[in-house]
């Protein structure tokens, strides 16, 4: 298997996600810079975390509209796995690879802690080695993160399966005092219509090493090196 | 030399006095110059000699703190100091503040805080890995205090979780004495291999001068010379002279530097901080023993129509000055320009000791070197000791609060409530080192070695009331905490920066507590060898006559060879042990019970005895590297009590705990601040107790791990979710109103 990571100027979780993604492929992910729209062919393309361009806009906006965001596009469409993860995530909504929107969080102020979130399925290249309903612990780190789309929206991506995580109580269930930054629905991470592309505002590969305080990040990575190998 | 581009006004005595400088200082300038100076050239002079920039009141006592030893690399001097951490690698930090301009502007005070002391250590090569704040605000009631800690908060979290360096370590703590001058004290870690370490000093005829970075604008024009007097209450016009910060640019230029760093292009590379160009270019030329010549109308400004007045003294953030290898423009432009980022040649070394400042050719300042940098005015400052105070004795004193009751408020003060809702808002774990033992929240924060097995340990601390009533002892007691801190988690102590913030020099009762500390921290450096690495000055924080606490800030940074063996403060097991390593006399003065329970504050600070620091502190490092101890944490502010609280709250697990017999009067016991103590649990309390017994370490057992509660003989259980609502609590409910 091989993964592309994007390195936009601004990114800072780019050489998180090499890290994680190193230890459970155990080769090494291409490093691509934001300019250079042709990059090898590969199995699944990463937008990291960070601050993309300043995120002075809205956030990911001026990131959905570099080059290289015009050939994830075109491979998202034909099929290569995508995943963001935080701005990564901010990208994929600006460039409507996944539905909906994310707001500044409803405190007003950036969290970074860990959540439980529960996973809404195992059926896909993301979660394939998560139970179904299970609830695992990652820790978010965002000012910007709290999800919106409308109720239509919401309801159709639900009876869709789309909804990837939810934020949780420990013990899995869904409730407001477990919702960090007033998503709708408690939602946490969104995939396309096909689940070929998920975005996440939680970072797994934060905690994919023990010694950081946790492994539940782990096969996350595991699971997509299966899928895509 | 033409007027006509340089000097908008004449330089008359008020025009002196506006930049700062008193009549013997001028004097000094015109012999210097061997004619009267032309505003640019008055401008320079004025940054370069103040307080800020030439430590021209505390350069005399600086000089006695210890600054060697086998792990020191660089000490003072530098942009920043680097030690030894073994296998090739060094750890260059600092700690600095930006007191002033937080107070003006919290927000963009505090973020370029955070931007300027990360560019003095990545000036030197290292990557930045940790930050660190330690932050002092006025008086909760202070109609000020909230809208200050919200915006510093904001501004420090706002520059370092944009740039991707973890804040993983600080104090926040409140006092009236700040009410008019917060405090920022920001510290950056960073890591560099041994072999690619830079500095500033740079040679060479005809060696080309290069800018990088933002552009110049007219922000923090004098800011240097700002943050060396009083505030009245007109500071708030001050506002224009703060700057503000980009860290996007910031993260760009780290990346640029480091890449440009990886080739062998760079001769000499200095931030542009206070004092911006010129003491940058001053700087490299005179650590050099060069001349420089600058063609100012290179420079990339953000404005039209800018003076070399301007952009002389602008505190514009983001650049840095570099001298180059002739020829290797072209690729260090190459690198520079991939990240979108200003480069311009402005000029070249020569041989003159001179500094040669033209505007399209034409010359507007020309000023000699060396004698502008080095021989600044340096000041024995008339000082007084602080006088001491009465001691107060345990067995006379009554005490209002019943223990268990004491214990519930003082969780709940302000400076010793759970500090959550601020780290929550930096990130702590970017970049992917951040051990989970060491999140903030503990003794001292812990970030991997990336790629090794390695961590380094860092804390930040002092104590400003023992400071204030025992200068000497405070000084003693920031060092020896600081080592503590580091101890705690198991990693062995390497260096300290410090950052000395204090009231007006001039008034010789303030400079006896600037004196005084430095001797008391030179104490405890030499006997817990923890020399003094980089450091920063901040004098003047007085408003309207009213000084702040002598607050001698203390960022230290340890290093553990093998990062598995860290500990962390937090119970782990039902049935551990609970031991007390060192004395429990229960010394009551300017404890943190008498000031916050019993409205006191008096008395002399706790004695330290470096002896027995030194002494509790290897044993307990050796305990917690042989995996006898499975949790430690330092005894500070509030005593053994709140130690033993936050333990548990940590953990999650309750405890039993006895009095010994034999020890002091319950409230005293459990709230006085005696030094060179260690809360610890163990599995094994004999093989502790008779190694402690053995090697002569004071060492009691006084309960276990247990339950849900503190169950305390004699005192009463109290709830550990309850008492951690109101430890939570505090600070989000304060904020929230």
């Amino acid at each position: 298997m091989k993964a592309a990571v994007i390195v936009f100027p601004g990114s800072n979780c780019d050489r998180d996600v090499q890290v994680s993604l190193r230890q459970s492929i155990g080769n090494e992910p291409v490093m691509v810079w934001h300019k250079d729209r042709d990059f090898e062919k590969v199995d699944l393309i990463v937008l990291p975390g960070g601050f993309s361009y300043g995120d002075y806009l809205r956030c990911g906006a001026i990131a959905a509209n570099s080059p290289v965001m015009k050939e994830v596009v075109g491979r998202a469409g034909k099929g290569v796995a995508v995943l963001g993860i935080c701005n990564g995530f901010q990208m994929l909504t600006e460039t409507g690879l996944v539905p909906g929107t994310l707001m500044r969080n409803a405190n007003l102020r950036y969290i970074c802690r860990d959540v439980d979130i529960k996973v809404e399925t195992s059926q896909s290249l993301f979660t394939a080695k998560y139970e179904q309903d299970q609830s695992i612990r990652i820790p978010i780190a965002h000012h910007d993160g709290n999800y919106f789309a409308d109720d239509d929206t919401l309801s159709a991506m639900e009876d869709r399966g789309q909804i990837a995580f939810r934020y949780c109580e420990p013990d899995g269930k869904v409730t407001a005092r477990a919702n960090p930054n007033g998503s709708q629905r408690n939602i946490a991470g969104v995939f396309n219509e096909t689940k070929t592309v998920l975005g996440l505002m939680p970072h797994p590969e934060r905690l994919a090493d023990p010694k950081l305080g946790g492994n539940d990040g782990r096969p996350f990575f595991d699971g997509l090196v299966e899928a895509l190998s | 030399m033409s007027t006509a581009m340089t000097s908008e006004r004449p330089v008359t005595p008020e025009v002196v006095r506006e930049h700062g400088l008193n009549e013997q200082e001028y004097d000094l300038i015109l012999d210097i110059m061997g004619r009267a100076p032309n505003l640019l050239e008055l401008g320079i002079f004025s940054v370069m000699w103040s307080e800020h920039c030439s430590y021209k009141s505390s350069k005399k006592w600086l000089k006695t703190l210890p600054t060697k030893g086998p792990q020191v690399i660089k000490g003072p001097g530098e942009n920043a100091g680097v030690i030894d951490i073994g296998e090739g690698l060094t750890a260059i930090f600092k700690m600095e503040s930006h007191n002033h301009p937080s107070f003006i502007e919290p927000y963009q005070g505090a973020a370029t805080g955070v931007g300027g002391i990360l560019r003095d250590v990545f000036t030197m090569g290292a990557r930045p890995v940790a930050n660190l704040n330690a932050l002092r605000f006025g008086s909760p009631d202070h109609p000020k205090t909230r809208h200050l800690v919200a915006g510093v908060v904001a501004g420090v979290g706002g520059y370092g979780n944009c740039v991707g360096v973890p804040t993983v370590g600080g104090e926040v703590n409140f006092d009236a004495s700040y009410n008019g001058n917060i405090l920022v004290n920001a510290m950056t870690v960073g890591i560099a291999p041994a072999d690619r370490i830079f500095y500033s000093a740079a040679a060479g005829v005809g060696k080309p001068v290069v800018y990088v970075g933002s552009k110049t604008g007219r922000d923090g024009i004098h800011g240097a010379t700002m943050a060396s007097a009083e505030f009245d209450d007109d500071s708030q016009e001050k506002r224009p002279t703060v700057q503000v910060g980009d860290p996007f640019t910031e993260k760009l230029l780290i990346e640029a530097c480091l890449e440009l760093m990886a080739t062998d292009a760079i001769v000499g590379i200095q931030d542009m901080g206070a004092a911006g160009l010129t003491s940058s270019s001053f700087e490299m030329a005179s650590k050099g023993g060069s001349g420089v010549e600058l063609e100012l109308d290179k420079v990339p400004c953000r404005e039209d129509g800018m003076t070399p007045y301007e952009m002389m003294l602008s505190e514009s953030q983001e650049r840095m000055l570099m001298v180059l290898q002739p020829g290797k423009e072209g690729l260090a432009r190459g690198i520079f320009e991939k990240w979108d980022l200003d480069f311009a040649v402005i000029g070249h070394l020569t041989d003159t000791g001179r500094m040669v400042l033209k505007m399209y050719g034409e010359v507007v300042g020309d000023l000699p070197i060396d004698p502008l940098a080095e021989a600044s005015p340096e000041y024995d400052r008339p000082w007084q000791p602080t006088p001491p105070q009465a001691d107060i004795d345990p067995a006379g004193f009554a005490p209002s609060v019943a223990p268990a009751e004491a214990l519930k408020r003082l969780m709940a003060t302000p400076d010793l409530c759970s500090k959550r809702w601020v780290w929550e808002q930096y990130d702590h774990m970017v970049m992917g080192d951040t051990i989970g033992l060491g999140r903030p929240g503990g003794d001292a924060g812990l970030v991997r070695v990336h790629g090794t097995n390695k961590a380094l340990a860092v804390t930040s601390d002092c104590t400003p009331r023992y400071c204030l009533a025992d200068p000497v002892e405070g000084g003693r007691q920031v060092v020896a905490e600081a080592w503590r801190n580091l101890t705690a988690t198991g990693a062995t102590p390497l260096a300290i920066t410090d950052n000395m913030n204090f009231g007006n020099p001039e008034k010789p009762e303030i400079m006896g507590q600037f004196v005084g500390c430095i001797e008391g921290m030179k104490e405890a450096c030499l006997a817990l060898d923890f020399p003094v690495v980089s450091g920063n000055v901040s004098l003047y924080n007085e408003t309207n006559g009213q000084a702040i606490l002598p607050t001698p800030t203390i960022g230290a940074v340890g290093l553990l060879k093998d990062s598995s063996k860290a500990i962390g403060m937090a119970f782990v097991d039902d049935g551990d042990s609970i031991v007390v390593i060192g004395d429990t006399a229960g010394h009551w003065g300017q404890s943190l019970y008498l000031r916050e329970i019993e409205g006191r504050e008096e008395g002399t600070p706790p004695p330290v005895d470096l002896g027995k620091e030194r002494r509790h502190g290897d044993f307990v490092r050796n305990h917690i590297l042989q995996a006898t101890i499975n949790a430690c944490h330092d005894i500070s502010d509030g005593g053994l009590l709140p130690s033993v609280a936050e333990m548990a709250l940590a953990g999650n697990k309750g405890c039993e705990i006895t009095q010994p017999e034999g020890s002091p009067p319950t409230h005293a016991w459990a709230f006085g601040e005696d030094q060179a103590r260690y809360i610890v649990t163990t599995k094994d309390p004999d093989r502790l107790l008779s190694s402690a017994q053995a090697e002569g370490i004071p060492a009691a057992v006084i309960g276990k791990v247990s339950g849900d509660g503190l169950s305390l003989a004699s005192i009463g259980r109290i709830d550990l979710q309850k008492l951690r609502q109101s430890h939570e609590n505090w600070l989000p409910a304060y904020m929230a109103t």
